[in-house]
Parts: structure tokens; sequence; C-alpha cells
């Protein structure tokens, strides 16, 4: 992306009718590393990938909302703390209120409206976070994707994050399964979902040593599963679980200039993405449908 | 009795008029006991509400737990019990939320103090007693009167029954004023203090009309919280 006269205010129009400050705010996202979250019958699962190093603690990916509800997120840690603040206090009205669990599909718009706001007005900015919003109440298991564009898509499976892509696609080879999986099947598919979004280390070829660099944060909900994020023994288990389920995971290929991702130069300088839905530049896969 | 003020002014008899007063306030009665012991704490509150003469239900239960170590029992005036034990269990999530751990007894102790303090010219009336185990693990039990003065006791009675079981309290707990001929008096045992606890509620409802029914019974320790149920006189 290369600067040009219309992205100064997230108030200006592009001639080509798009607003460029919110594009920039969707790259925030990427800045971020990989979460996925996936839907199954009765359950959601929230897989995120955290760095950790021997100097800091790794950021918290996952945060619980209420007992129904919870998020990851990718991008600007503080403003998904402004974010989470806010579904908790609305989580939270909403029971004293009511007596009742905020259903996920009317707290989604509420959120779309707040984050709305902010790409309309020129004294505000963009939300520059991602959210995987694990829900279940009595529609069943959701699974929202919201973006800094304030754009809500309910989704059967998607990841989001830096190199998300061989996450997307490893969820869309299995999308079908998901159905039919139980819990601890579906944590497993997430485990492995986000080890194929990490590159291969070139010299030894596997993704187990790339991926034990990072840590791994999985949580789940579901009927009769309140949001419970799993300890690390219990990450570990599922992870070794992983391994018994075969060779699903696929080696990740080279990346190529029409991957989203634009972290490894694969795109070359000064190319636009062309976007086909119009104000989002990151293009939504196939899979990820909005149920009505 | 109105607060309206009206009572300083002659009342001009106008026929057809009819001044209503109106009580914001209603006593639903009940009583309500705590115990603490070492490692434990017993609480215990009969389960009638009751309305003047009237009963509104015999199997109401006045123990809120507001965590898996600290129980709220609370009566007087139901409506305000009702509201105090929702806002206390909101801002416990928020706080919980925040600070991603359970908020301990004393804090607990201290908020509630505070949220009915707030309310001082327009009170809860409400009759409360915290029990739970702190942080170092001892059975702890605070008092409240209706404007959130708190003050941390080994046992207390409140309720309609309060000034009843009170002294069986003193006497069977505390051993107040007694000749004990220089012993030291016994260890509190979880079996004790439920046991006191029960006596002194089947003694309250041979004389309080408003207490009796049945008692619950809730055993808080470091395991968590344990429920008994004992039956009383229904008259």
């Amino acid at each position: 992306m290369f600067r040009n006269q219309y992205d100064g205010d997230v108030s200006v129009w592009s001639p080509q009718g798009r607003l460029h400050q919110v594009e920039y705010a969707m790259e925030a996202v990427k800045q971020g590393t990989a979460t996925v979250g996936l839907k199954g019958r009765d359950a959601v699962v929230l897989v995120a990938l955290g760095k950790s190093s021997e100097l800091s603690v790794a950021m918290r990916k996952i945060i619980p909302i209420d007992e129904h509800l919870g998020i990851a997120i990718a991008g600007i840690t503080a403003d998904a703390r402004v974010l989470s603040r806010f579904l908790h206090s609305s989580c939270l009205g909403y029971r004293y209120n009511y007596n009742n669990v905020y259903p996920v599909e009317r707290l989604m718009t509420n959120l779309g409206n707040k984050m709305q706001c902010t790409t309309q007005r020129y004294d505000r900015r963009p939300y520059g976070v991602g959210l995987l919003v694990a829900g279940y109440d009595q529609k069943g298991p959701n699974l929202y994707q919201v973006m800094p564009s304030a754009v809500n898509y309910n989704c059967k499976a998607q990841s989001i994050g830096s190199r998300s892509q061989g996450a997307r696609t490893y969820l869309e080879r299995n999308l079908e399964s998901f159905l039919e999986c139980s819990n601890d099947e579906l944590i497993c598919h997430g485990i492995l979902a986000i080890k194929n979004s990490q590159p291969i280390d070139k010299l030894s070829g596997e993704q187990e040593k790339a991926a034990a660099s990072s840590n791994i944060t999985v949580a789940i909900v579901g009927k009769d599963q309140p949001f419970k994020m799993l300890s690390e023994e219990q990450v570990e288990q599922y992870t070794k679980m992983t391994n018994d389920m075969g060779a699903a995971a696929q080696p990740q290929p080279p990346i190529n200039p029409d991957d989203d991702d634009d972290d490894e130069d694969g795109r070359p300088p000064g190319a636009l993405i062309e976007p086909e839905d119009g104000g989002a530049a990151e293009p939504q896969v196939g899979f990820a449908l909005m149920e009505h | 009795m109105s607060s309206l003020g009206f009572e300083q002014f002659p009342d001009y008899q106008v026929p057809g008029v009819s001044h209503a007063d109106f009580s914001p306030y209603e006593s639903n009665g009940g009583s309500i006991v705590a115990i603490a012991g070492e490692d434990f704490v017993v609480i215990a509150a009969d389960t009638r509400l009751s309305s003047g003469y009237n009963i509104h239900t015999r199997t109401q239960s006045k123990l809120f737990p507001l965590s898996n170590k600290t129980v709220l029992a609370s009566t007087g005036c139901w409506c305000d019990t009702l509201s105090l034990t929702g806002l206390m269990k909101v801002r416990m999530q928020s706080y919980e939320h925040t600070h991603l751990k359970t908020m301990t007894t004393d804090a607990v102790a201290q908020m509630l103090s505070i949220t009915m303090y707030n309310r001082r010219f327009f009170p809860y009336y409400v009759s409360n007693i915290l029990a739970g185990i702190d942080k170092d693990g001892k059975g702890v039990v605070f008092s409240y009167d209706p404007i959130g003065h708190c003050e941390r006791a080994t046992y207390r009675a409140g309720g309609t029954a309060g000034s009843l079981l009170q002294p069986v309290l003193d006497n069977q707990i505390g051993y107040k004023n007694m000749n004990l001929n220089g012993e030291e008096p016994p260890v509190l045992t979880k079996e004790r203090a439920v046991a006191v606890a029960s006596d002194t509620f089947i003694s309250a409802a041979e004389r309080d009309i408003y207490t009796g029914d049945s008692v619950l019974i809730n055993i808080i320790t470091a395991d968590g919280i344990e429920t008994k149920e004992l039956q009383l006189r229904q008259d």
C-alpha cells in the first residue's frame, strides 16, 4: 500500500469509493499473531498463537467475557481491552436487567454500531483490532469475525492475524466434518489449523518445531460448557492427540503474490489489492458464509 | 406514618377525599445466624417470608452465595434484599473480569459496607450477615446495620429473632460471663457449630412468629459450601 491523497482522514472518500483509513486499520489486524475459530454442532473453539520469548510473557490472546461468550484478539491489544470492557459491561448489564445471557447476534450488532462511529467521524479512528467472538446462546453456537471496518461476519470457521492463510486453507478443507465432530475433535482441528499457519522450519522440515517455540492457547464454549480456557496441561494433551490424528497437517506452500499476507515481501511494491466487496482490503474466503 | 409532612398542617376534612399513607418499607421477617470456627464458618437462615400475619412462602432461601467461599445472609425487606444482593453479584463479577481473581471475603465485606452507606438517606432495610473464609483460611463473620456499619465477629444473630438468638450464642459459643473454673473453653468444632445453630433456630421458632418452616444451613470450608436443611415448626 502506498500513500495517496485520499487517505489522510477517515472521513475522506477516494474516487474509487473506498475509505483508505479503514483499510489501513485492517492491516493492523495482520500485525497480530494468528488466531483460529471454528464451530461445531454444539460448541465453538478458539485457538490462538502467542509468541513467547525468554524475556517476556506471552500476550493474552483469548479473553473470557461472560459465561457464554469469549473473544480471541489480533491487533492492537489496547484497543482490544477497550472492546472487551464494552462487551463485558454489556453482558453484565443484560444479566442484571433480564437475568439471562446476552444473545450473541444482538451483542454483535451493538458492537458493530459502536465501531462504526469511529469510521465516520473525523476526530476518531477505527479500532485497530480484529476479534473472533465465540458464543453459545439459544440459537446455538455462534462464531463472529469482527474487523476494524465494523463489518461483522457470522462464520462457520475463520482465522485472522498474521500468516492466517494457511489456517484458513486447513479449515476450508475440513469444513464439512466439523458438524459431526465431538468437542475433543474440534479442539484438535483448531490446533492443527494453527499449526498449518506456521512456516516450515527450513532446516528440519518439521512444523512441530516451529510451533513449539510459540505457545498455543485454547478455549471452548458450548452446550453445557461455559466458556473455559484450557490449562497448559490440557493443551499439551490435545496437541499430542493431534499427532495421533495423523498427518492431516499439510506443508505450507511458498508465499506467493496472491496471498493476502504481506509480511514476507510476497507482493511487488506498489501493488494495490482490488477488493471484490468494496471497503475491505481483506478478501473473504468463500466458506466464511453469512448465515441469513 | 406519612413522611410527606402533612401532619404539621391542620387536616381540612374534605368530604370524599381519603389520604393514603405510603411506606416504602415492609418487614418480610426471618432470622439469620452465623458462627465462625478456626477453618470453617456456619451460616444459617430460616426459609419463611411473611407480611404481617400472612405467609408469602415457606421455602425461600435467604442465603446468597457470592463466591465459593463467601455467603451473604440477608433478611428484612425482601425487595431491598434482592436489589442489594443483585448489585453485589454484579460488582463482584466486574471485579473478577478486571482483576482476574475472585474477591476475598474481606474485600466483599468492605464493598458491602460502602454499597449500603451509599444509600444513607434512603437505606436498604436489611439485616446482613456475611460469612466466609478469609485469605488466611480462617472462618470469619461480618455483621451489618441497615446503613452499612460493619463489625467483624466470631458469631452473630440477626433478623426478627436476632435478640432471642444472640444471647444463646453468647452463652454457648462465647462462654460469656460463665464460671469455667479457670479451664479453657473447648475449640469449636464444625459439628458443635451446626448443632448450636440448629438449636437456636428451634428455640426461635417457638417464640418468634416470623421465624419457622425450615432452616437452611451452609457450612463453608476451603473445599466449598455444604448445605443442610432442618425442618422447624410451621405455625
